[in-house]
């Protein structure tokens, strides 16, 4: 028996037109945690789709060895039935159904006459989420909880199913701080336990806390495996982008002119229960050619005050002022707000900012069609000028303007919403959480795109959870905790112990 | 994988290595594929040609298909607009025959001039309209749940206007709307000199629109097809046309029902192409949400489209009343299934998003061709119906088929 439980050789995958892995050879040692990490596209998702037999034996070619024998699996039933799982990204969870029946979905506990065993179904359940740390009643609904612990229901899931092999693809995408320490604390627990895990993350941090060897892939190729101790976050980002990567952020030399926009005593509450306060008078300011970041917790607010800011788009009882250039505006909806010269780039870009099905020309014409018209009618042909100039300018990724944005990588669709806002010639834009989701080699260029906003005199308004982002590329920052700003730092003063310091304030009650 | 960056694959984009021959193979394929419906509705005509003895083709046929599906395709235009921003009308037919009996009433009982009972009717659909749009669009309940309201309570009001008898027989000028005919303005001859006039006009139009289109397109540096297939697609297409005109010519000439179809399709062609009001139903039925933090006013295209509907419901109740010469309590029954049937067959996705007014045209095509040659070969009403929910079933199948082939996810 050798060490490694998993030994994928040579695999090579295909697509009409794209070789999406080219003789990947990955060998996963038994009981480590094994990070795979990559740009987004390089073929890490391909590679586990592989593994996992979502893309069945045949339709790739070189051989996969598990446990010491060579599997041809033909689904994912086959793959579970010897103990590798896939957590996917987005979870897999029917939100109406509660913890102990998703958990046990396609494997219910039958008893007598192959009747569901409601009571064996929950004790079972109970037990697995004891075994992963979650305090909740199995009978729970899944839409009643957060997604952090969902994911634990996922992991929940998995172990019910004698899981050898749990594979997790980018497993904190959506959750805060403290979720991702309980969930990547779980993994070095399972660890223990004899469950070999692998772990596909964008966030190096991460990977540096749990794992125990890390393979780069870029361009459908493994590039190297490394082990603990050789980890570095500059050898990862080289290995990914396959140059050194000296500057994480562009230079940017600040222009900044008089003030472009104000907001004075912004108060928003909750959609459904009016008497929660959701953004607390908040006052903040931006002027042209400023980049100003506001930072905060998830649940902080921020969100919520830029979507109530745009057009009351979220909350309710909501009052405040806005002033552009000292004269006072209304934003009471969106139409109003991007003819004040406003835009809002959402931080869910697939649910709020694309339209998937429809080609990158649409999209970027979605927010400022009237453009486009002459004598009632669309230019069509000048649409497709427009967008074809966005995507050399913003070097959107892509065959051509009538490729469907929902094909694009998460880094050229938020180039196509930034092009899509951009071509609505705001004054200020505000940026939700801008860099979500994307590649390091395009955050770069995001963060390049944002620098010419300023230098063209926009004021730009970032918001970010990542500290390092924000005090890479901003001017100035805003704290925002519990809904209200708790503080105001120009970059100079900035430090990431004073801003999460004031991040996680309490307010004065 | 999700994708596929600077890698072009998309079939219309054509590898400048691979020869002239397979690059225009390509272009065909791609074209064929594109136009997979229209091809159906030619194999269609085919076979029903073959099955009949080629009575399918004869010219009194050929006028006889227009005219009996004129409503339907008249229907079927608003409905897939109604598809494509995620919704559905279930109450079209209910609220043909409740306009077609308010046109009774004004035309025969109250003797109302026939243009002035025409636009009242048209007001009374545009008011359905209203009604619905009000609670689909601003109260924010789903158009499945309003229509099938909308179609018990537009049925039961028909019968309260016609209080349980007919109502007959509609001024002429009314009934052309359903059986007259343009024809005889230049004397009488054995082919109609309007027809195929208005005919070749047609066909000049659309050559000289097509010729503009790809000039502007070569202007802007976007890729168009090669000019032997952009040649022979017109040639095929001035084919048919023309033989299309040389039927109704040799028979009674152009429908009026025909003219009324031929300027909604003009006019909804553009609508759903060119105008913001059409882009923005495509914004829509793609993302709501998107659509919404766009600035695009979602609820007032969702009222408006609803209104859209209802006139061109209350157009299609008359045309059928005028073609009966007759409002009765059965008119319109089962309308709102051919409707939406059309809309499938032509494409039209049920999630909303996608589809067309020439698709659903074609669509309503299809089943008017299946109708029509089911009848002629004396198939019973039974297997029609069987049939024809089998060709929906089938369509559709095509469609998600096609789709997963071409690596959508």
């Amino acid at each position: 028996m050798t060490t490694n439980i998993l030994e994928m050789r040579s695999i090579t995958k295909t697509f009409p037109g794209v070789k999406a892995l080219s003789n990947v050879t990955l060998d996963v040692g038994r009981g480590e945690v094994h990070a795979i990490c990559g740009e987004n596209g390089a073929g890490k998702s391909t590679l586990m789709k592989v593994l996992s037999g979502v893309y069945p034996h045949g339709t790739y070619t070189g051989d996969i060895v598990f446990e010491d024998e060579v599997v041809e699996f033909k689904s994912i039933s086959d793959s579970e039935a010897k103990g590798i799982v896939i957590i996917h990204q987005e979870l897999a969870l029917s939100p109406y159904l509660s913890i102990a029946e998703n958990i046990f979905l396609n494997n219910e506990q039958k008893g007598a006459l192959g009747l569901i065993d409601w009571n064996r179904t929950n004790l079972e359940a109970a037990k697995l989420l004891a075994r992963v740390g979650l305090k909740e009643n199995p009978t729970t609904r899944i839409m009643d909880i957060g997604v952090g612990k969902q994911q634990l229901v996922e992991i929940a899931k998995a172990l019910s199913k004698r899981v050898k092999l749990l594979i997790l693809d980018e497993p904190t995408a959506a959750l805060n701080d403290d979720d991702s320490d309980h969930l990547l604390d779980l993994i070095l627990h399972l660890k223990g336990q004899g469950i070999t895990s692998i772990i596909i993350s964008h966030k190096l941090n991460e990977i540096k806390k749990v794992s125990d060897s890390v393979t780069v892939i870029r361009d459908g190729r493994a590039i190297e495996t490394i082990a603990k101790v050789d980890v570095t976050e500059e050898r990862i980002i080289k290995d990914m982008v396959g140059r050194d990567l000296e500057h994480r952020y562009p230079d940017h030399t600040p222009d900044i002119g008089s003030e472009i926009l104000r907001v004075e005593d912004w108060t928003a509450f909750h959609p459904q229960d009016p008497t929660r306060v959701m953004v607390d008078h908040v006052n903040l300011n931006v002027r042209s050619g400023e980049i100003v970041g506001i930072a905060g917790l998830m649940g902080a607010g921020r969100t919520e005050f830029a979507m109530s800011l745009f057009g009351r788009s979220y909350g309710s009882r909501i009052t405040g002022r806005v002033f552009k250039r000292g004269v006072e505006i209304k934003t009471r909806t969106v139409t109003e707000a991007i003819d004040n010269g406003i835009a809002y780039a959402t931080e869910d870009r697939k649910t709020y900012g694309l339209n998937l099905i429809e080609d990158i020309k649409r999209n970027i014409s979605m927010a400022a069609l009237h453009r486009l018209v002459k004598k009632g009618l669309v230019n069509d042909n000048e649409e497709y000028r427009v967008a074809n100039e966005y995507r050399t300018s913003m070097n959107i990724k892509a065959p051509s303007v009538l490729a469907k944005t929902g094909k694009l990588s998460g880094g050229n669709q938020q180039k196509v919403v930034l092009s899509k806002w951009i071509y609505s010639d705001p004054d200020v834009l505000i940026l939700d959480e801008p860099t979500r989701g994307i590649d390091v080699g395009a955050k770069y260029e995001i963060y390049t795109i944002i620098n010419k906003l300023a230098a063209a005199g926009k004021g730009v308004i970032v918001i970010s959870s990542e500290l390092p982002e924000l005090l890479g590329i901003c001017d100035r920052i805003y704290t925002l905790a519990e809904g209200a700003i708790t503080g105001e730092f120009p970059i100079a003063i900035a430090t990431p112990e004073t801003l999460i310091k004031h991040m996680t304030m309490e307010k004065a009650r | 994988m999700s994708d596929q960056n600077a890698t072009p694959v998309q079939g219309g984009l054509v590898n400048p290595s691979e020869n002239k021959a397979t690059s225009w193979l390509s272009h065909v394929l791609t074209d064929l594929g594109k136009n997979g419906i229209f091809i159906a509705l030619i194999l269609v005509v085919v076979l029903f040609t073959i099955l009949t003895d080629g009575i399918l083709l004869r010219p009194q046929n050929i006028s006889n298909l227009i005219v009996q599906n004129g409503y339907i395709l008249v229907l079927a235009i608003g409905m897939v607009m109604v598809i494509v921003a995620g919704h559905i009308d279930l109450s079209v037919g209910s609220v043909a025959a409740f306009v077609g009996a308010c046109s009774g009433v004004f035309a025969v009982q109250w003797g109302l001039p026939w243009w002035l009972a025409i636009i009242m009717s048209l007001a009374i659909g545009a008011l359905v309209g209203v009604w619905q749009g009000f609670w689909i669009a601003y109260v924010g309940i789903p158009a499945f749940i309003v229509t099938l309201a909308g179609m018990l309570i537009f049925r039961g009001l028909a019968l309260v206007v016609l209080g349980n008898s007919n109502i007959g027989s509609f001024p002429a000028e009314y009934r052309a709307l359903g059986n007259g005919f343009l024809t005889d303005v230049f004397g009488e001859f054995d082919l109609d000199p309007l027809t195929l006039g208005v005919g070749a006009i047609a066909v000049i139009a659309l050559i000289i629109q097509q010729v503009r289109t790809r000039l502007g397109r070569a202007k802007y540096g976007q890729e168009v097809e090669p000019l032997v297939w952009f040649v022979i697609k017109l040639v095929l297409i001035t084919a048919g046309l023309g033989f299309f005109a040389y039927a109704l010519a040799s028979y009674k000439g152009i429908p009026v029902t025909l003219i009324v179809l031929a300027v909604l399709v003009l006019i909804y062609g553009v609508v759903m192409n060119r105008t913001v009001f059409g882009r923005h139903i495509y914004a829509i039925g793609g993302n709501r949400h998107a659509a919404e933090l766009s600035g695009i006013k979602n609820r007032r295209v969702d009222f408006y489209l609803f209104v859209n509907m209802g006139i061109l419901a209350a157009l299609a109740g008359l045309i059928f009343t005028a073609r009966l010469n007759l409002a009765g309590p059965k008119a319109g029954d089962g309308f709102e299934l051919e409707a939406i049937s059309a809309a499938f067959i032509g494409g039209a996705a049920v999630q909303g998003g996608i589809g067309t007014v020439g698709g659903a045209i074609i669509g309503g095509l299809i089943i008017g061709v299946l109708n029509n040659g089911m009848s002629i070969l004396g198939i019973g009403i039974e297997w029609q119906q069987a049939v024809k929910g089998l060709v929906l079933l089938l369509a559709v199948a095509f469609d998600v088929y096609n789709k997963r082939r071409s690596g959508g996810h």
